[in-house]
C-alpha cells in the first residue's frame, strides 16, 4: 500500500448506517459534503479513531489503523491524525501558545523546545502577538488559526478539518478560507474535510465527495461535481437548476411537470441543468428569444455576497440569481407574480 | 452568513411596544408575601440574637485563652486533612461515577450518598463498628499493627471525612458531568495519553467545580459534631473540636460558647462569600 489514507467507513448506529469509501492521496485535500444528519462528522471521528468502525478498514501510509475484521484499532492517540474541531475547542484555560504547545509535550518534547516550535508555528499563521492570549480573548478567525497551528503542529499524516469555517461570519470567512487554502497547500499529509458549504468544498477540496443518508452519491473533482450533478441535493448545493425528465429532441418533459427547450437535442431519460444566473425574472409576460419562459410566484428571497437568490414557485419551480436593483426595479417580494426565463442555449442535458 | 429576506417584514412590523411587558408585570400575591417574609426572619433572627448577645468587650481575651485556641487550631487541622482526604479520594470516585460505564452504576451513586442524609450520630456509631477496637476491620489494625483509632485526632478526620465527603463527590461529578467532554478528544488526538488528558484538561476544566466542592466539604466537616463525638469524644486538644467546645462551654461558660459560635459564623459566611465567587469566575470562564 502506497502512503496515503484508504479507507471504508461502515458504521451501524441504530437505523442511521454508514458506508462510505474514501480514498486521498498524500497532499490532496478531500472534502466530504452532504447536509447534517448525513453522517460526515461520524465519518470523521472515525477516521480520527473517536468511533471504532463496525465493519471496513481505516489504513494510513500503509498501517493499518482500525479493522474490526482483525482485531485491530489503533486508538486516537497513536493515529498521528491532527484535527479540528468545529468550534476549534481550544483549551480554554491555556494561552494560544500552550495549546499549540500541547501535541508536542504530549509527544515528549521539552518545555522549552515545544514553546519555541510553537511560537514558530503561530508566527507562521500571523499570530505572533497573541502566544499569550487566551481563547476567549479571540476573534473566530484568529480561534481558526491557532486551532489548525495546533493541528498541524504534531506533523500529522492526516489531517481532519470539521466544519473549519462554519463558525465564521461572512466577512472574516473569505480571509479564513484563502488562508486555510494556502495553508492546506503547504500540507505534505492527507486532509480529509467536512462541510456542508459547497462554496468551501469547491474552492478547498481537490476531490469531492458528496454523501447523503450515510451513502456517497457522487464523487469527482469539485468542477465535474458542480457540472453534471446527479442527485436534486447535488444541484441545490452547487446552486444549479436540476431536473429529470423524458427527452424527445430538444423537447425535455419533466417527471415533475412542465416543460424545457434544450439546444441539445436527445431521447430518453436525462437530467437538464441550468445555473440560478442564467435565470431572468420578469414582471409581465416577455416578449424575445428566450424559448423557456413561465409564469410563477415569489417563494423566498435569500441575500448573497453579490446578488439575491430568489425562489420561484412554479412549474418546474426554480432558483434565480439576480442583482439587488433588480429586486428593487421589479419589487420582488415573496408572493409577487412574476415570469421566468431561460434560454435553450443555458440548458445543459445529459443522460441520466 | 446569510440573511432570510423572505422572513423580515413581518419582524419589522410588529410594534415593539406594549404587550410582553404588560404581561410579565405580575403583582406580589399577599398570601404568599407574609411567609416569605416570616421564613426570612426565621432564618435571619436567631443568627441576628447571637451577634447582639455576644460580649464582645470580653471576646479578644475569650478567644485568647488556651482552650479556646485548642479548639480553634484542632478543628482548622482535621478539617483541612479531612478536605485533603476527600479530595484525594473523592474527585477519582467521582471521576469513576460521571465517566465510567458499570454494572450497578447507579446503586453506587446512591450508597455514595447516603451519608448526606444519615443522622451523623448513626455515622460515627457505624464507624465504631468498623474501626473500633472490636470492630470488623478496627480488631485486625489492633492486632497486626498496634493501631487504634478510635478517641484520637486521626478518628476525628476520619469522621469529618465520612460525612463529608459526598459533598465533595456529588459537586465534582457534576462539574464532570457539565464539562465538555470533546476537550478531551482533542487532547486525544494531539497525542495524549489519558492520564495525561486527566491531568492537563480535565482537572483544569473542572476546577471550578473542584474548588467549590472543597470548600463545601470544609464547611461541613468543620461543623462535624455528631459523628466526630460519637467516633473520637471528646479529649481537650486531642479530639475536641470547636463544636464540641461550643456544646460543653455553654453549660460551664455561656460567653466562651458565644464567641466560640461567632467564629463559626463567621467561617460561613467567608465560605458562603469564597464560594460565590468561585462559582461567579468558574461561571464566566
Amino acid at each position: 500500500m502506497s502512503a496515503g489514507l484508504y479507507a471504508t467507513l461502515g458504521i451501524d448506529r441504530g437505523s442511521f448506517g454508514l458506508d462510505v469509501a474514501l480514498t486521498v492521496e498524500p497532499g490532496t485535500v478531500l472534502a466530504l459534503l452532504g447536509p447534517n444528519g448525513a453522517g460526515k462528522s461520524t465519518a470523521l471521528r472515525a477516521l480520527a479513531g473517536l468511533v471504532p468502525l463496525d465493519r471496513g478498514s481505516v489504513s494510513l501510509s500503509g498501517r493499518c489503523l482500525d479493522d474490526p475484521d482483525r482485531d485491530v484499532f489503533v486508538p486516537v492517540a497513536d493515529r498521528e491524525v491532527g484535527m479540528v474541531f468545529q468550534d476549534y475547542l481550544l483549551f480554554p484555560h491555556l494561552s494560544a501558545a500552550d495549546n499549540v504547545a500541547f501535541g508536542l509535550r504530549a509527544g515528549g518534547l521539552g518545555r522549552r523546545p515545544a514553546r519555541e516550535q510553537a511560537r514558530t508555528w503561530l508566527d507562521r499563521m500571523g499570530l505572533s502577538e497573541l502566544a499569550d492570549a487566551r481563547p476567549s480573548a479571540m476573534s473566530g478567525g484568529q480561534a481558526q488559526r491557532v486551532a489548525l497551528a495546533r493541528a498541524l503542529a504534531t506533523s500529522p499524516r492526516l489531517l481532519l478539518l470539521d466544519e473549519p469555517l462554519a463558525a465564521l461570519d461572512a466577512g472574516t470567512r473569505m480571509q479564513v478560507r484563502s488562508d486555510l487554502r494556502r495553508h492546506l497547500a503547504d500540507f505534505a499529509g492527507c486532509t480529509v474535510l467536512v462541510t456542508h458549504d459547497p462554496l468551501d468544498a469547491m474552492i478547498l477540496s481537490d476531490e469531492l465527495v458528496v454523501i447523503e443518508d450515510g451513502r456517497v452519491v457522487q464523487q469527482g473533482a469539485p468542477g465535474e461535481v458542480a457540472r453534471a450533478p446527479r442527485t436534486e441535493y447535488v444541484a441545490r448545493l452547487v446552486g444549479l437548476n436540476l431536473y429529470r425528465g423524458c427527452a424527445a429532441g430538444p423537447r425535455v418533459d419533466l417527471d415533475g411537470g412542465g416543460t424545457l427547450t434544450t439546444a441539445e437535442p436527445r431521447s430518453g431519460s436525462v437530467c437538464v441543468a441550468f445555473s440560478p444566473s442564467a435565470v431572468a425574472l420578469h414582471r409581465q409576460q416577455p416578449e424575445g428569444s428566450a424559448r423557456n419562459c413561465w409564469p410563477g410566484i415569489v417563494g423566498g428571497l435569500e441575500q448573497r455576497s453579490d446578488t439575491v437568490r430568489v425562489q420561484v414557485l412554479a412549474n418546474p419551480p426554480v432558483l434565480a440569481d439576480v442583482t439587488a436593483a433588480a429586486v428593487a426595479d421589479l419589487d420582488l417580494t415573496p408572493g409577487a407574480a412574476v415570469w421566468a426565463s431561460v434560454k435553450a442555449t443555458e440548458i445543459r442535458s445529459y443522460p441520466a | 452568513m446569510r440573511t432570510q429576506a423572505s422572513t423580515a417584514p413581518d419582524q419589522h412590523d410588529r410594534p415593539a411596544s406594549g404587550r410582553s411587558a404588560r404581561g410579565r408585570g405580575t403583582g406580589l400575591p399577599p398570601l404568599l408575601v407574609a411567609p416569605a417574609v416570616l421564613a426570612f426572619a426565621f432564618l435571619l433572627l436567631p443568627l441576628l440574637a447571637l451577634v447582639v448577645r455576644a460580649p464582645w468587650r470580653s471576646l479578644p481575651e475569650l478567644l485568647l485563652s488556651q482552650e479556646v485556641g485548642q479548639a480553634l487550631r484542632l478543628s482548622l487541622v482535621c478539617a483541612s486533612s479531612a478536605t485533603l482526604l476527600c479530595l484525594l479520594l473523592g474527585v477519582p470516585l467521582a471521576w469513576v461515577l460521571a465517566r465510567a460505564d458499570f454494572p450497578g452504576r447507579k446503586l453506587v451513586r446512591a450508597l455514595v450518598t447516603v451519608p448526606l442524609v444519615l443522622p451523623p450520630v448513626v455515622g460515627g456509631v457505624a464507624l465504631l463498628l468498623l474501626l473500633g477496637r472490636r470492630g470488623l476491620l478496627g480488631q485486625y489494625l489492633d492486632a497486626w499493627f498496634g493501631v487504634t483509632l478510635p478517641f484520637s485526632t486521626p478518628a476525628v478526620v476520619i469522621a469529618e471525612a465520612f460525612v463529608a465527603m459526598p459533598f465533595l463527590v456529588i459537586a465534582v461529578e457534576g462539574a464532570l458531568r457539565g464539562a465538555d467532554r470533546r476537550y478531551e478528544d482533542a487532547a486525544a488526538t494531539l497525542g495524549a495519553s489519558r492520564s495525561l488528558i486527566f491531568r492537563r484538561v480535565t482537572l483544569p476544566l473542572i476546577a471550578p467545580g473542584i474548588s467549590a466542592g472543597a470548600v463545601l466539604c470544609f464547611a461541613r466537616a468543620l461543623g462535624e459534631f455528631g459523628a466526630t463525638i460519637t467516633f473520637a469524644g471528646s479529649f481537650p486538644g486531642v479530639t475536641r473540636t470547636m463544636p464540641i467546645e461550643v456544646y460543653l462551654a455553654l453549660e460551664t461558660d455561656p460567653p466562651a460558647a458565644i464567641a466560640l459560635s461567632l467564629v463559626l459564623l463567621g467561617v460561613s459566611v467567608v465560605v458562603l462569600v469564597s464560594l460565590r465567587d468561585r462559582w461567579l469566575t468558574g461561571s464566566a470562564t
